[in-house]
Formats: C-alpha cells, sequence, structure tokens
C-alpha cells in the first residue's frame, strides 16, 4: 500500500468480536473520507488488503493510531495484540469486547474443554463421530500445521498489553467513535488510561420520571409491559443505566426497553458488577432476610449474565473458578 | 495433609460503632479468638461495597466476613439492612460463579458483644478452613502452552517462505 507525506497511518483490528465493531466505523458515515483525508489506512483486515507480514515488517512505533476491537481468547489474536502494541504509537481499546470483553466474555463460565465438548460434540446439528477436536499441532505429509491455541478464558486487551485509550459501547455510537477521532486529529486526548467518552451515567441521558424506587419483586422483560413514563427500575424491571455509562443517548429505555449495560462502568468504578449489585439491592423494599433471599433468587435467575452481560472478562474475580487442585474441597 | 497446616486468611469488615467495639471489647476482656482474621473498620457495614469483597477474593483472601449493628440498631438508622440485601445479592453471584457458601459471612454484633464476635470468627474460620484454600488468581492462568504459542506464531512467520514481487 503507497503511503502519503504528511498522513497519519490508521490501523483497525478484529479479535475475538462479532464484527459490529467495524461496522460501526462506517457508521459515521461521509465523515469516514475526512477520516481518509489525515489518515493512511495501513492495516484493516476487514476491510481492505493487507497481511499480517506487512505489519511485521513496519518499524516500530510507526503506525500512529490502532483502533482494535475484540477479546483475546487464541494465541494468535495475543500475538496480534502484542504486534501491534508494538508498532502503534496509540492503542484504542475499541468498543466492549477489547475494553472488558463483553459477550464473548461470558465464556469464561466455561473454560476450553467445555466449550470444545458444546461445540464440537453436544450441538444438536454436530455430527461428530470421530470426535474430531481442533488441535494446536497437526502433522501432514508436508510437515507441520499449526492452529493458534485456544485460551481457557477470555482475555481484554489491556490484560494482555499496555492501553492508551479506551472507547466503550456495544458497539461505539458514531457519535462518540467521531468525538475520539477528532480528539486525535487536534491531539485534544486525555490523559492516557482514560475512557474518551463522557463522565455520567444512563439515567441522567433517561427522560424517564423518577422518584422512590422500592420494590417488592423484579420482573423480567417478558413479564410485563412497562409503563412508559415511569423509571423501569421503580417497575421492578431490571435497568442497567444507574450503573452504566452515558454515551448512547438512553436509547434503550426510550423504546420501553430496558438497559442492559452495553457502555460499561462509569468512570471511577472498578467492577461493573459490584455496581449494579450494590444499586439493586438497595431498592428491595424488605428488611427481612428470608423475603430478600427470595426476591433475589426468584427474580434472577441469571446473576453472572445479569451482573457482568459485558464485563465478566474484565472484572475483579474475572471469570467462573476452575477445579483445582490446589483449591476446592481441600481434600 | 496439607490442610493441617493451612491458616486461611480472612479479611473482616467491621463497622465502627458495634462490630469493631465488639473486637476492642473482646481485646481488653482478654478473649481470645483466631489470629487469621485481618480487621478492616468502616464507618458502616451499609459501606462495605461489593467489589470490597470481590477485591479482598482477588487478592487470595480465602474468605470475607462482614460484621455490623443487629438489625434495627444501626447507627446510620438501616444501613445494615442495605448490607444485608446486598450481602444475598453478592451471595447469589458468587455461588453462580463457583465460590462456596461459606467463604462469605455477615453477622451481627454489638459494642457489648465481644465474647459473640469472638465465637462468630472461630466458627468462621474453622469453616473456611474445612474449605481449604481459594487462591482465586490461580483461575486466571493458562496452561504453559500460551506464551510458547504466541512466540511459535513469530518463528513461523520468520521461517516460512516469502514470494519476492
Amino acid at each position: 500500500m503507497s503511503q502519503t507525506q504528511g498522513k497519519g497511518k490508521l490501523a483497525l483490528y478484529w479479535a475475538a468480536s462479532c464484527g459490529g465493531c467495524e461496522i460501526a466505523v462506517l457508521a459515521i458515515d461521509e465523515k469516514i473520507l475526512e477520516v481518509a483525508k489525515h489518515f493512511d489506512i495501513v492495516f484493516w483486515p476487514c476491510a481492505t488488503d493487507g497481511k499480517v507480514r506487512d505489519v511485521e515488517k513496519m518499524a516500530d512505533g510507526s503506525i500512529d493510531v490502532c483502533l482494535f476491537n475484540g477479546s483475546i481468547r487464541t494465541s494468535e489474536q495475543e500475538y496480534m495484540a502484542r504486534l501491534l502494541r508494538r508498532k502503534a504509537k496509540v492503542l484504542v481499546a475499541f468498543g466492549s469486547c477489547a475494553m472488558e470483553g463483553c459477550i464473548p466474555g461470558l465464556a469464561n463460565l466455561s473454560n476450553r474443554e467445555e466449550v470444545f465438548q458444546t461445540v464440537y460434540e453436544q450441538t444438536p446439528s454436530t455430527e461428530n463421530p470421530q470426535h474430531v477436536v481442533p488441535q494446536h499441532e497437526t502433522q501432514v505429509p508436508e510437515g507441520k500445521l499449526y492452529l493458534p491455541i485456544f485460551y481457557d478464558s477470555v482475555f481484554t486487551l489491556d490484560q494482555i498489553v499496555d492501553v492508551d485509550y479506551y472507547l466503550p459501547g456495544c458497539p461505539p455510537e458514531a457519535e462518540r467513535i467521531w468525538d475520539a477521532i477528532v480528539a486525535i486529529l487536534e491531539g485534544k486526548l486525555p490523559p492516557k488510561g482514560s475512557v474518551i467518552g463522557v463522565n455520567t451515567t444512563v439515567c441522567d441521558e433517561c427522560p424517564r420520571k423518577r422518584t422512590e424506587k422500592k420494590i417488592k419483586r423484579f420482573y423480567r422483560t417478558w413479564e410485563v409491559i412497562p409503563d412508559e413514563e415511569t423509571c423501569l427500575l421503580e417497575q421492578g424491571i431490571i435497568c442497567c443505566g444507574v450503573a452504566t455509562r452515558a454515551g448512547c443517548g438512553a436509547r434503550c429505555p426510550q423504546v420501553n426497553s430496558p438497559c442492559i449495560g452495553c457502555y460499561g462502568p462509569n468512570t471511577d468504578v472498578n467492577d461493573y458488577g459490584a455496581r449494579l449489585m450494590a444499586a439493586l439491592a438497595s431498592v428491595i423494599d424488605s428488611n427481612d432476610p428470608q423475603e430478600i433471599e427470595k426476591i433475589i433468587q426468584d427474580g434472577i435467575p441469571d446473576p453472572v449474565g445479569t451482573f457482568y452481560r459485558f464485563s465478566l472478562a474484565h472484572s475483579l474475580l474475572r471469570r467462573k473458578r476452575k477445579l483445582l487442585s490446589s483449591a476446592g474441597t481441600g481434600q | 495433609m496439607a490442610n493441617e497446616t493451612f491458616e486461611p486468611r480472612i479479611v473482616g469488615f467491621l463497622c465502627n460503632w458495634c462490630s469493631y467495639r465488639a473486637a476492642d471489647l473482646a481485646g481488653t476482656a482478654r478473649i481470645k479468638y483466631s489470629p487469621n482474621v485481618r480487621i478492616i473498620r468502616v464507618m458502616c457495614s451499609g459501606r462495605v461495597d461489593p467489589s470490597f469483597v470481590l477485591k479482598a477474593l482477588s487478592l487470595g483472601a480465602d474468605g470475607v466476613m462482614i460484621a455490623g449493628c443487629h438489625p434495627g440498631e444501626c447507627h446510620y438508622i438501616e444501613q445494615n439492612y442495605k448490607a444485608m440485601r446486598r450481602y444475598y445479592m453478592l451471595k447469589h453471584m458468587l455461588r453462580a460463579l463457583g465460590l462456596e457458601e461459606d467463604r462469605i459471612r455477615l453477622v451481627w454484633a454489638s459494642a457489648a458483644e465481644g465474647q459473640q464476635l469472638a465465637e462468630h470468627i472461630d466458627k468462621f474460620v474453622e469453616d473456611v478452613r474445612k474449605l481449604g484454600p481459594l487462591n482465586w488468581p490461580a483461575n486466571w492462568q493458562e496452561n504453559g502452552e500460551r506464551m510458547h504459542a504466541v512466540e511459535a506464531i513469530a518463528k513461523e512467520h520468520e521461517e516460512s517462505l516469502e514470494v519476492l514481487p
């Protein structure tokens, strides 16, 4: 790819994610031309031709900005994260997967063996009588072939390499992406390690009426049709807006659907689920231990999926406990 | 075998107005209790954010105890009820992550109950001792193949043939 004098160099990469972040980049519409005016896109496998070999040959630090989406769950993704960290001056964890693990991070409720079992053996549409599962090494007449290693846990980008900035969202909203690009172009970046976004919660952007929150039971979304004007949490629907960073314009609550927390924790919150648990527990209207337990157990059948839908990999505990010889029953 | 020498590391969050004073009373009254608990004074059991408990576990604690004023006797009127709700919420979540029930415990001890607090602590330490070490950070480790596999990619790329333009 030819490179133009005076222009910055931009790279985009896609690790363990759905690809929505790649589309989100294009959601800035015609402003992408503005990006092209200021940057040469040196690597973007989803949209342009380019080889890893080309990136390996670039001088260290020669890419100005790398937008990295996706979490890390194979050795190949880890290799690419390390490679792009070396080559890029500014590495941005782009989107929820890179920042906090997102939906792929929920695989941290299983391990490699369980994931392989489900995918290659147990799903109803799978026929695998020879029990073929991916191997790291395969011997063929021409030599050895390698596949990346699949990890037991999903990692966030900053658990593998140093990250300069974070852009939250599943996927990030076009306006926020544009804000970030403008900040980069104008050199008005916040201190290293910051989240590029707003420092308030979804509740602040939500137009619903809020009074006192006191509830006797939690409802799941299919159990009730919520009133359109009152705060959803006051109606007993688990709305994650209280713990979630704003930036989306409270889109979901505005269409009568609760916030599910895709924008991640607000500034200074180090565990999203803990914040949400604290908030939800506070609104339960009971002082009786048995009743409290019943409200929680009936209303929240999937606690990890509810509190850590987007952030399990980046939570304080990161994953479900593995059965280890050093832990467990102590036998 | 290893259990005989296993000393649980327990973090205890004690409220300033009741339970921490109960611990003080236990001290002045020379009541003995297990030294396994590292006590952190908080103003109220309602101050204990679930993230405090998670952080303790993530740093290698084998168990976490929260102690506050009896229900109805909170210095801040009703914050110990909030502590109670958060405790059940947290327990519900930790169960799903594979943690045993007995590794976190909420107890009530008034400023006069030095003896009771000491008994709560002894009982908790014994229960955690039976469960064995937790060592949560070990859950994050991959097997030894990981770094080897990452390095192998670089090597493979170096060695493979290249088509020159």
